[in-house]
């Protein structure tokens, strides 16, 4: 699990320069548009994993995260006219306490008892925005976009390139978790919780950063959302399609990597984005959906394990699972 | 807001027709997760699946209660079919399948929804029926008779299952394979036999439940996300597989939510089933009757 540092960050690195480059140059519009909510979906991904792939709670709250983000940026845009990067800090605040206090639940639940409390966090979080007249009600509200900064010709690529760096940023920190102490202990709790605990894995506050770090970076990559739709509303924004296509990104990268959920992410979000173009959009939920079944049952290991068994056939004809 | 016994009063009788619902909808849901472990997250988008069948049956002019009579047998079929799925995949591979599992019946749920949506669309559903629409006077207050009938059907299901579970010989062994397996081994019984019956028997309980829904209100392919909560809600707050508990809970879900109905009002009903799952997994996650 040693990985080299230096390749990485020059990956990184030259991830966010050609996001800042393609931003830049004459692409159509519509590009940054659709590239936008890809990128979204890495984040979310990647987020997930951090506390399913390497803990084992599978969270399916990510759209109460994703959505207080967002509601976290209509309190700042109405209240202070806050700008962006304050309204990103401000969400990944809010979401991570929220997820400190998730991770509080990890005390007494475990398996499927977790994701139902996650999926009762998402409603009642709607419920609340929805009665909540300040942010707009059931209705919603709709903003006006500022003008964008400086480099930038339009608001929607500055936000393609602010996105670009939030999923760069998630994946870097997913990356540090699993080759750290922190991604040992992670995967030695979810193999057996008790045992870690009885060899001196601090089981809690290792569930505490897990759920505090993946609920940030959610409530971050909720933050923008308000000015990329210059609109908000409770029902669209805590949809339960963001927690199934975070999962599903995850599950069909494979979670047992940290580049597993970003390959995953921008496969499927680039796939639904094709799919809601040429068909429709009910067809891209379908497509989620089966190919998440399709995943679990077939590629378990996901695409990172369909491309372990490809390079080493007979290491993996070797393993009984 | 005014206070009145009236009005609590009303909103009580209407909360325990509308629990006994509740009970039914949720009692598959209590036998597939909490007799037999399946974390079975797409039990409210079978519901509704079942709702929809009753509805196309109903189009061809049959009542919805005897279509939900009449798909019990299918849906027994579909929940084998589905369970032995299920086992094949994950259950036989132990722990690390489990969460696989979650995620896939969390995909088939999605998938039950996107179907309803490209078959029916997103509009909301409703059948006709000669109990559909009239309601009963008592006094002040009207009771609609669907309701009643939902009540009445919602209440016998749950007590014909329960003496199913305590009575006969099948039953007994499901309960036996939910507190023991490896001694139901050794007696000699198949447990994969008998959980895959009792996953047949929840489903096609759920038909039947499915077409009461139907009955009590209109109904949308989306609405299973709303299910989620409340068929948990009751499965948890009863305590894991207890039949009786199922219709306590039921009972105390349609109340609350009923209360709120009336003194909050609808924006915040749906929550309820949320939040008190919330409390019930935060302070006491065995539930009311749990072992």
């Amino acid at each position: 699990m040693r990985l080299r540092g230096s390749p990485f960050w020059i990956g990184a690195a030259a991830t966010v320069v050609l996001a800042a480059i393609l931003s830049l140059s004459g692409v159509n519009e519509y590009f940054f548009f659709a590239g936008y909510v890809v990128l979204q979906f890495v984040v979310l991904a990647t987020a997930w994993n951090i506390l399913a792939g390497y803990a084992g709670y599978v969270n399916f709250g990510t759209a109460a995260f994703f959505g207080l983000g967002a509601y976290t940026s209509v309190v700042l845009i109405l209240s202070l006219g806050a700008p962006l990067l304050v309204q990103i800090a401000a969400a990944a605040a809010v979401t991570g306490l929220l997820g400190f206090g998730t991770g509080l639940l990890t005390l007494r639940l475990r398996g499927i008892f977790f994701s139902i409390a996650t999926v009762a966090i998402i409603y009642i979080a709607e419920t609340l925005m929805m009665n909540w007249r300040y942010v707009g009600g059931a209705t919603g509200l709709q903003f006006l976009r500022p003008l964008p900064m400086v480099p930038f010709e339009t608001y929607t690529r500055m936000l393609f390139f602010v996105m670009a760096v939030l999923a760069v940023i998630a994946v870097s920190i997913a990356r540090y978790v699993e080759s750290s102490w922190i991604g040992r202990g992670l995967r030695a709790l979810r193999d057996t919780e008790e045992a870690a605990e009885c060899n001196g894995v601090p089981t809690l506050r290792l569930k505490l950063f897990a759920c505090t770090v993946s609920g940030a970076l959610m409530g971050m990559a909720g933050a923008p959302l308000p000015m990329y739709l210059s609109f908000l509303e409770p029902a669209s924004s805590f949809s339960l399609n963001y927690s199934v296509v975070a999962l599903a990104g995850a599950i069909i990268g494979g979670t047992s990597h940290w580049v597993g959920p970003a390959i995953g992410a921008i496969l499927l979000a680039s796939v639904q984005q094709i799919v809601t173009v040429t068909i429709s959009s009910e067809i891209n939920v379908l497509v989620v959906g089966v190919l998440l079944v399709v995943f679990v049952v077939a590629a378990p290991e996901g695409i990172i394990g369909l491309v372990k068994k490809l390079r080493r056939p007979r290491a993996a004809a070797g393993n009984p699972s | 807001m005014i206070f009145s016994f009236q009005l609590l009063f009303e909103a009580i009788v209407f909360g325990i027709l509308l629990g006994c619902f509740y009970a039914a909808v949720s009692i598959g849901l209590s036998v597939a997760f909490g007799l037999l472990d399946v974390p079975h997250v797409a039990h409210p988008a079978v519901l509704i699946f079942a709702a929809y069948c009753a509805y196309l049956l109903g189009s061809y002019g049959w009542d919805p209660i005897l279509a939900g009579l009449a798909l019990m047998p299918l849906f027994f079929l579909f929940g084998v079919v589905m369970y032995r799925f299920y086992y094949e995949t994950f259950e036989k591979r132990g722990t690390e399948a489990a969460v696989r599992g979650l995620a896939f019946f969390f995909g088939i749920a999605f998938i039950i929804e996107v179907g309803l949506i490209l078959a029916f669309g997103v509009d909301q559903r409703m059948v006709e029926a000669d109990y559909i629409g009239k309601s009963l006077t008592f006094g002040e207050m009207r009771v609609p008779l669907r309701m009643l009938l939902a009540f009445g059907v919602a209440l016998a299901l749950t007590a014909a299952l329960t003496l199913y579970l305590s009575k006969t010989f099948t039953g007994r062994a499901i309960k036996a394979v939910a507190q023991d397996e490896p001694a139901l081994r050794l007696m000699g019984a198949n447990p994969v036999r008998i959980k895959q019956w009792a996953f047949g028997i929840a489903t096609a309980v759920t038909a039947l439940a499915g077409a009461l829904l139907i009955v009590v209100g209109p109904v949308e392919p989306m609405l299973d996300r709303v299910y989620i909560g409340r068929t948990f809600c009751v499965v948890v707050l009863a305590g894991l597989g207890s039949m009786t508990g199922t219709l306590a809970a039921g009972l105390i879900l349609g109340i609350s939510e009923s209360i709120v109905l009336m003194h909050f009002g609808a924006s915040w009903a749906p929550a309820v089933a949320y939040a008190l799952l919330l409390v019930v997994l935060g302070i006491r996650p065995q539930g009311l009757f749990g072992r």
